[in-house]
């Protein structure tokens, strides 16, 4: 006999609307006569109408994981408890999730995504969302006891546990080449030989703090990598644009010239672009950022060149502690060909990490270091050459001693020479 | 007893075996793309294959009959491929065109909106909330679901200047990330101390390390070892409250929302952006959050109007500046507006460019 449903009058004002509805989907569990999750979920459900009431929170965090591994679930534990001290909610006094990272770039089949529902329904409380920020599969919801035939059974099917607490971090990338024209790297490979060649430091967390990968296969950057990774790759090309000039010529017929001026030509971020008499277009590619900004609003006349590759930025991060980082040029272009290239990304990747959790204070991230002992030492410390798009702008305060200038700028020639 | 089973570590998945075939087959030899109608997106590879993307709205946290239900319809009415943008959008992978107007109907009718793509506003990327996080000041996936209701016609349209991505974070470590909007818990209001359990709970260095403004020292309470905020110089941050949760920060009155302007990670046009607090104090009033969509909806509402094609939030601001920004919205501008983090001085106009 299944528990009856406590009254929830704040949450089941969530269920109206045209958007769908988690709130549905919950009662639709907690409605499934004789399924396993059936009192946890009426009793998640009771909590969370509690929290609507209290405006506050009532889980707390713990130790579960599964053998072999030190993080990757999330473990949480009921703190609404009645008088005798007892989870007011019992069949919920245990809601742990399994981070499960998806195939990069999240493609799914139907008959995939079916048998991951059957192992959460034998296993857990039956939802799953579709993907928490980290970028991981959450699988929200298990009693202690189930943590481990839960991971064992999506582990079997080739899927493997995240990252979680101080430790490399499940890594994003773009949907990329397999469907945007507008790619400039194999994202999923990138991604995939990242995070794969740290999985020692994902699953058996030892660093000062997290680490996180993500890569995006062009400037537009839709895996917010500069903004949040500690180390974000980017899709580039260094040699001229493409530009189909009978198509230019049909977007300046289609949508008149005044359109093309104002949302094209002007809105270049370095002027690099020009619209002749002709109504064909002049690139000034040597001045071109690689914004993007013209190959996205002219698809069928622009596209990036051929000579592709990545630039590597590090450093990116949320708002604890000292504030929220952008990540920075490190590599302004790297190819990216050959497996030698691949292997070589790796090595920047691990000379990081390594430097990372050598020198990094606790709960520190890379981009809250490198501000602490400043881009140079973090460059030199992980063998990096300085560039000048590295910066903005170089310094403006004079209190620094350049006491080997001399043979700073003659380093600069020479590698100047040997490029 | 038999050996425990190890973990195979094996990583992230290879992507190929669940990947549409006309997307393995054109895998990085694709064209361009148009779109067709808002929703859809519609691809052509160098070798002439097209295939077209049914983008919806999910509610991100989903039961597995929703999934199923998802599924049903991949099968049904696509080719059973599917994958998630990075908003927990589902996108339905066809092979052919005239498998669209079907789904979308069939999608239309189990009330999944279609869209979400270009100038639409999008699905809000979101958090875990009082759900499952153990340090949250609000909800997520409510707030995200009442939002939505609010902006579902914005949703599946293509009727903003440009792209708009909402973000909400549960507390200011800001999970949610930078948005053109951003709805995150502010706390008002010092943490409240539960000196019996501190020494305990909590590891009192690695807690007083934790404080970006250096305001908790370790103390003896009551003859207890145990941790004390200079009340003056706390930030209320929330900082210490992971680490230390008898630090509890989270206040039913006192922990507020504000809402944070111009955060764009894109490259296209300016440089990746952050959001800049635009209003604050307002309620944290579950279960449909009404003040906070209103102050949004004005805010969605201005920018449309008065931006041109292709601004971001943070072109438009930057062509207009934040007084007119103010004036146009009807926000009041406060001394809290004007940063003293470090670094500031470069957010202060140090020069004679005046708008009147």
């Amino acid at each position: 006999m299944a528990k009856p449903m406590h009254p929830t009058p704040r949450i089941d004002q969530l269920e109206s609307g045209p958007w769908p509805s988690f709130i549905t989907g919950l009662k639709r569990l907690a409605n499934d006569d004789g399924k396993p999750y059936q009192d946890m979920v009426v009793d998640l459900l009771g909590q969370l109408e509690t929290s609507y009431e209290t405006r506050k929170g009532y889980w707390k965090g713990g130790t579960v994981g599964v053998i072999g591994y030190g993080g990757g679930v999330i473990p949480r534990f009921t703190e609404l408890l009645d008088e005798d001290k007892k989870p007011k909610f019992p069949a919920a006094a245990e809601f742990h999730t399994l981070r499960i990272m998806p195939p990069a770039g999240m493609h799914y089949t139907t008959d995939i995504l079916r048998k991951m529902c059957d192992v959460w329904e034998r296993h857990g409380s039956g939802l799953i969302a579709f993907h928490g920020q980290s970028g991981d599969i959450m699988f929200q919801g298990a009693k202690t006891e189930n943590v481990q035939p839960a991971f064992d059974e999506f582990n079997e099917m080739g899927f493997d546990l995240g990252g979680a607490g101080p430790a490399v971090r499940t890594g994003m990338s773009c949907v990329g080449a397999a469907r945007c024209e507008q790619s400039c790297a194999n994202e999923q490979k990138i991604h995939r030989m990242l995070v794969n060649n740290f999985l020692d430091d994902m699953h058996r967390p030892a660093l000062p703090y997290k680490f996180k990968f993500k890569v995006s296969g062009c400037p537009n950057d839709c895996m917010n990598a500069i903004e949040r990774a500690d180390m974000a790759v980017i899709g580039t090309w260094r040699d001229d644009m493409k530009v189909d000039q009978a198509e230019v010529k049909n977007y300046v017929a289609s949508m008149g010239r005044k359109k093309i001026i104002d949302n094209v030509i002007t809105r270049c971020p370095t002027n690099a672009l020009s619209l002749n008499d002709d109504d064909t277009l002049t690139v000034d590619n040597r001045n071109c950022v690689r914004c993007m900004h013209c190959i996205n609003a002219m698809t069928k006349a622009l596209s990036p060149g051929d000579d592709k590759g990545v630039t590597v930025l590090m450093g990116g991060k949320r708002t604890l502690k000292i504030g929220d980082l952008m990540g920075t040029v490190v590599i302004p272009f790297k190819k990216l060909e050959t497996e030698e290239d691949y292997e070589s990304l790796v090595e920047v990747a691990q000379n990081a990490i390594d430097f990372f959790a050598e020198n990094a204070l606790e709960h520190e991230r890379t981009g809250e270091m490198i501000e602490r002992i400043g881009l140079v030492n973090f460059l030199e410390g992980i063998g990096l050459e300085v560039d000048p798009n590295m910066i903005s702008e170089p310094r403006q305060s004079s209190y620094i001693r350049m006491d080997d200038w001399d043979e700073e700028a003659a380093k600069w020639f020479e590698r100047k020479a040997a490029a | 007893m038999s050996a425990p089973r190890m973990p195979i570590e094996s990583g992230v998945p290879e992507p190929f075996q669940y990947m549409h075939p006309v997307m393995q087959k054109n895998f990085g030899q694709w064209k361009y793309h148009d779109r067709p109608r808002p929703g859809v997106l519609h691809h052509v590879a160098k070798s002439g294959d097209q295939i077209w993307t049914v983008r919806a709205g999910t509610q991100r946290q989903m039961d597995v009959y929703t999934i199923r239900k998802l599924c049903d319809l991949a099968d049904k009415f696509g080719d059973g491929f599917v994958r998630f943008t990075i908003r927990s959008n589902i996108e339905f992978l066809l092979g052919d065109e005239s498998k669209v107007a079907p789904l979308i109907q069939a999608l239309g009718k189990e009330g999944f909106p279609v869209g979400g793509t270009g100038n639409s506003v999008t699905m809000i990327a979101h958090t875990q909330g009082w759900l499952h996080c153990d340090i949250p000041g609000t909800d997520a996936s409510g707030v995200v679901k009442a939002l939505m209701d609010e902006l579902h016609e914005e949703f599946i349209r293509e009727e903003m200047p440009n792209r708009v991505h909402i973000t909400t974070s549960c507390c200011q470590i800001n999970c949610g990330g930078q948005g053109d909007i951003a709805i995150n818990i502010q706390h008002t209001k010092p943490p409240k101390i539960n000196h019996d359990l501190v020494a305990n709970v909590c590891e009192r260095p690695s807690v007083v390390a934790r404080c970006p403004v250096a305001a908790i020292r370790p103390a003896m309470v009551n003859g207890k070892p145990s941790l004390e905020v200079d009340e003056k110089k706390c930030v209320c941050c929330g900082a210490c409250f992971p680490p230390c949760p008898p630090m509890q920060i989270n206040d039913p009155e006192h922990s507020k929302l504000a809402i944070w302007v111009g955060g764009n990670h894109s490259n296209a046009r300016s440089k990746p952006s952050f959001q800049k607090l635009v209003a604050a104090g307002i309620p944290n009033n579950p279960p449909r959050w009404p003040e906070a969509a209103a102050v949004i909806k004005k805010i969605l509402a201005t920018y449309k109007k008065d931006a041109k094609d292709w601004e971001r939030m943070n072109d438009w601001i930057d062509r207009i500046g934040w007084s007119r920004f103010f004036e146009l919205t009807e926000l009041p501008f406060t001394k809290f507006h004007i940063d003293n983090w470090r670094g500031a001085r470069r957010s202060l106009n140090a020069s004679a460019h005046i708008r009147f």
